[in-house]
């Protein structure tokens, strides 16, 4: 009976482990699909950004208590792991408590700090839902948001029950243990005087009194069965998720901007082309890279600015997968504020459908397949591009750095200088730039005009 | 309010150059402080306090052009690159080392971006210039109007706080003023938009419940003072609309952080 149990662990398990290998390698096609950009460099401040963003959550305590809250969430997840060891290390070889006898003195601390743990992550994901559902927080409500509509609040009701549901079967299952321990039954008896009763399931312990010794072998290895097959069902579904930023948060900081966020990023391929307009020496070529003395190579050049995913960098796309939908971007935007149509979060969620709709055609189709649809226009509106003040309120909300704000101003500059799709007074604004160097239409003779005034009184 | 008595004077690059003189600063007025009215009284009030202070400054005058910002932040690259490298041409030619600006806009510009394309100057903002002239005692503000006891709620611009981190500078100047300043829900790097960044200010705003600038007038009126302080060109127009649009102009009023000092010392 023992060697099946182990025999199915171990399936269970390798299944778990193909799948999730074809899952990544799918997303990391996906994000190659970028346009390369090196965010390789100054590994030093990189790796301390990382440190303090994600795995600091210095973000996230812009507002404490959700900030603490997130926190039991998070160290649940990476603590609970070292349990999740012994949990598989316990299925494969069929033993039980493997750790227990090994590290004595160790072992009932450990289980009691998960355990407190495993109770946080419960309550607080209670919280989260009542958050949701009866404090209806604004930014994650789909009745004022429309990105939210449909699956991503499905998605989010999913985890937060399923994480309820695993931490339930956790405690449960260590009572049950605890009880078939007391009554001394099988080798749940042999660790006797070895574990204690631990810190939360002790007073679960009444719960199971009253079940027969059969009973509560059965419930005690569905409770362990329920609580790794949930967890590795739970690996598997969020490569489907937004919850996968706990897997991709972390890179996704490490690889983030860290120019100072008002600078836009240079176009080399246009600047040869201003050079040669206005006579100067052609000093970059459109990579970036300085010119060849010769300097006639005919070099691609892409589009200008991005219509679909390929044309944004890598890092863009690695953003959009690593969006967990939590909204601060867009509960900080002045334009969805004020009611416009553009949402920040939108932005990052049209670009992760974009992605996985072609993830989906190359299911179908083959592995280059393409359809005609793009991210500009079929995705993303002009609507929503136009209403950006460009105010970086969400590049500053987001726990882990993604900046909507980058996609946006490519896209836009694929509207107006392929398309030469910009609103009439915008592009009034560019003609008297260019004529009077100026937005207004003024001589820019007069530009000095202002001097004359100095000296005269300033009417208030 | 009687003609000044003293008289103030703008170099400019051309004047220096012509004497064989280099100014320790140049000030960038930007397309704002150059033609728009209201503007034109900030670069003003700037002017006269450099006089004041006796700083060796001077401005490119009508060899000035938009640095590109609104062209580029709509998207158009090419245009943004031909104002930029035109402007760094007029720089370099005069070796420029040391920039000043009321135009957070124009700041960010010439401090971030144009380095990629040859323009290599230290660029300072205005509210930056005037905390260096307080805190080395060469602006007191007094002679001039009080404003002892008065609110004065500051807007935080985009352009200088998020995205150059620069929100202490501002709130020093106006504490030289020994005003009571108050600050709205909103502020630093949480601060609200007024708007117009981003080209917004150039056409009409997409379709929404509201404007941006009234979003943000409510919440600097209900901080109950009667100064807004800004320290941008696009916010002292949305803010001083947002007014406007409140019935208030009366009872509030909206000043660059420079206007502050130069009325603070009678200039």
């Amino acid at each position: 009976m023992e060697i099946v149990q182990q025999i199915l662990f171990i399936a269970a398990l390798a299944a778990t482990a193909w799948f999730i290998t074809g899952r990544v390698k799918l997303i990391a096609k996906a994000i190659r699909l970028g346009r390369a950009e090196n965010r390789f460099d100054h590994a030093d401040e990189r790796l301390k950004t990382m440190l303090l963003v994600a795995f600091g959550q210095k973000k996230m305590f812009t507002n404490l208590l959700v900030g603490v809250m997130h926190f039991v969430i998070y160290a649940g997840f990476i603590i609970i792991n070292i349990e999740i060891l012994e949990i598989i290390l316990d299925g494969i070889l069929g033993t039980h408590r493997l750790f227990a006898p090994i590290i004595t003195p160790i072992y009932p601390v450990l289980i009691d700090v998960f355990e407190v743990l495993a109770f946080g992550v419960l309550a607080v994901c209670v919280v989260f839902l009542c958050r949701r559902f009866i404090a209806r927080v604004s930014r994650l409500q789909a009745s004022r948001h429309r990105e939210l509509r449909g699956w991503p609040i499905s998605d989010a009701t999913i985890i937060l029950t399923a994480e309820i549901v695993l931490m339930i079967a956790f405690l449960t299952w260590n009572a049950a243990d605890s009880v078939l321990r007391d009554r001394g039954v099988g080798h749940y008896g042999e660790l006797q005087g070895v574990v204690p009763d631990f810190l939360v399931s002790q007073y679960l312990k009444p719960l199971f009194t009253g079940f027969s010794d059969t009973a509560l072998v059965a419930y005690e290895r569905t409770a362990w069965w329920l609580h790794i097959l949930g967890i590795l069902a739970f690996a598997i579904y969020v490569t489907y998720s937004k919850h996968l930023h706990i897997a991709l948060g972390f890179p996704n900081v490490y690889f983030s901007d860290l120019q100072p966020k008002g600078e836009m990023q240079n176009m080399p391929e246009i600047t040869k082309e201003v050079q040669l307009a206005l006579g100067l020496p052609v000093t970059t070529e459109p990579d970036g890279s300085q010119a060849n003395d010769n300097g006639e190579q005919p070099a691609e050049i892409g589009r200008f600015g991005a219509k679909d995913v390929e044309d944004l960098k890598w890092i863009n796309l690695m953003n959009a997968y690593s969006c967990t939908e939590c909204g601060r971007c867009t509960a900080a935007c002045p334009a969805n504020i004020t009611g416009k149509k553009l949402s920040p979060r939108k932005i990052m969620m049209d670009t992760r459908d974009r992605l996985e709709d072609i993830q989906k055609g190359w299911k179908t189709n083959g592995p280059d397949y393409k359809d005609d649809k793009s991210l500009l226009g079929d995705y993303i509106t002009a609507e929503e591009l136009n209403a950006c003040t460009t105010c970086q309120a969400c590049v500053n909300a987001c726990p882990i750095n993604i900046n909507p704000l980058d996609i946006i101003l490519q896209l836009r500059r694929y509207r107006v200088m392929e398309e030469s799709e910009a609103p009439a007074s915008w592009n009034a604004m560019f003609s008297n730039i260019e004529n009077n160097m100026a937005p207004w239409k003024f001589s820019p003779s007069d530009r000095f005009n202002w001097a004359e005034q100095v000296n005269e009184p300033l009417t208030k | 309010m009687t003609v000044n008595e003293k008289t103030y004077t703008v170099p400019t690059m051309a004047d220096m150059a012509a004497s064989g003189e280099a100014p320790e600063i140049l000030f960038w007025v930007g397309c704002a402080g150059s033609f728009d009215d209201r503007y034109k009284r900030v670069t003003i009030a700037f002017v006269r306090i450099l006089n004041h202070v006796g700083i060796k400054f001077a401005v490119l005058g009508p060899e000035e052009a938009c640095t590109g910002d609104p062209a580029r932040r709509a998207g158009n690259e090419f245009l943004f690159q031909m104002q930029a490298m035109s402007n760094i041409q007029v720089l370099n030619g005069y070796n420029v080392k040391k920039i000043v600006t009321a135009c957070p806009h124009c700041f960010n510009t010439l401090k971030n971006e144009y380095p990629e394309l040859g323009g290599n100057y230290e660029v300072i903002h205005h509210s930056q210039f005037l905390q260096g002239l307080i805190d080395e005692g060469r602006v007191k503000v007094e002679g001039g109007q009080s404003f002892k006891g008065r609110k004065i709620t500051f807007h935080d611009s985009c352009y200088l706080g998020r995205a150059n981190k620069v929100y202490e500078a501002p709130r020093e100047v106006l504490a030289a003023l020994d005003a009571d300043l108050v600050e709205m829900k909103r502020v630093r790097a949480n601060g609200l938009c007024c708007g117009a960044g981003g080209g917004q200010y150039f056409k009409e705003p997409e379709p929404g419940s509201k404007d941006v600038n009234v979003e943000r007038i409510e919440e600097a009126l209900a901080t109950g003072a009667d100064t807004i302080a800004v320290a941008c060109p696009f916010c002292m127009t949305m803010m001083s609309d947002g007014v406007k649009n409140k019935n208030r102009e009366d009872s509030v009023r909206v000043f660059d952080v420079s206007e502050l000092i130069a009325q603070g010392q009678g200039l």
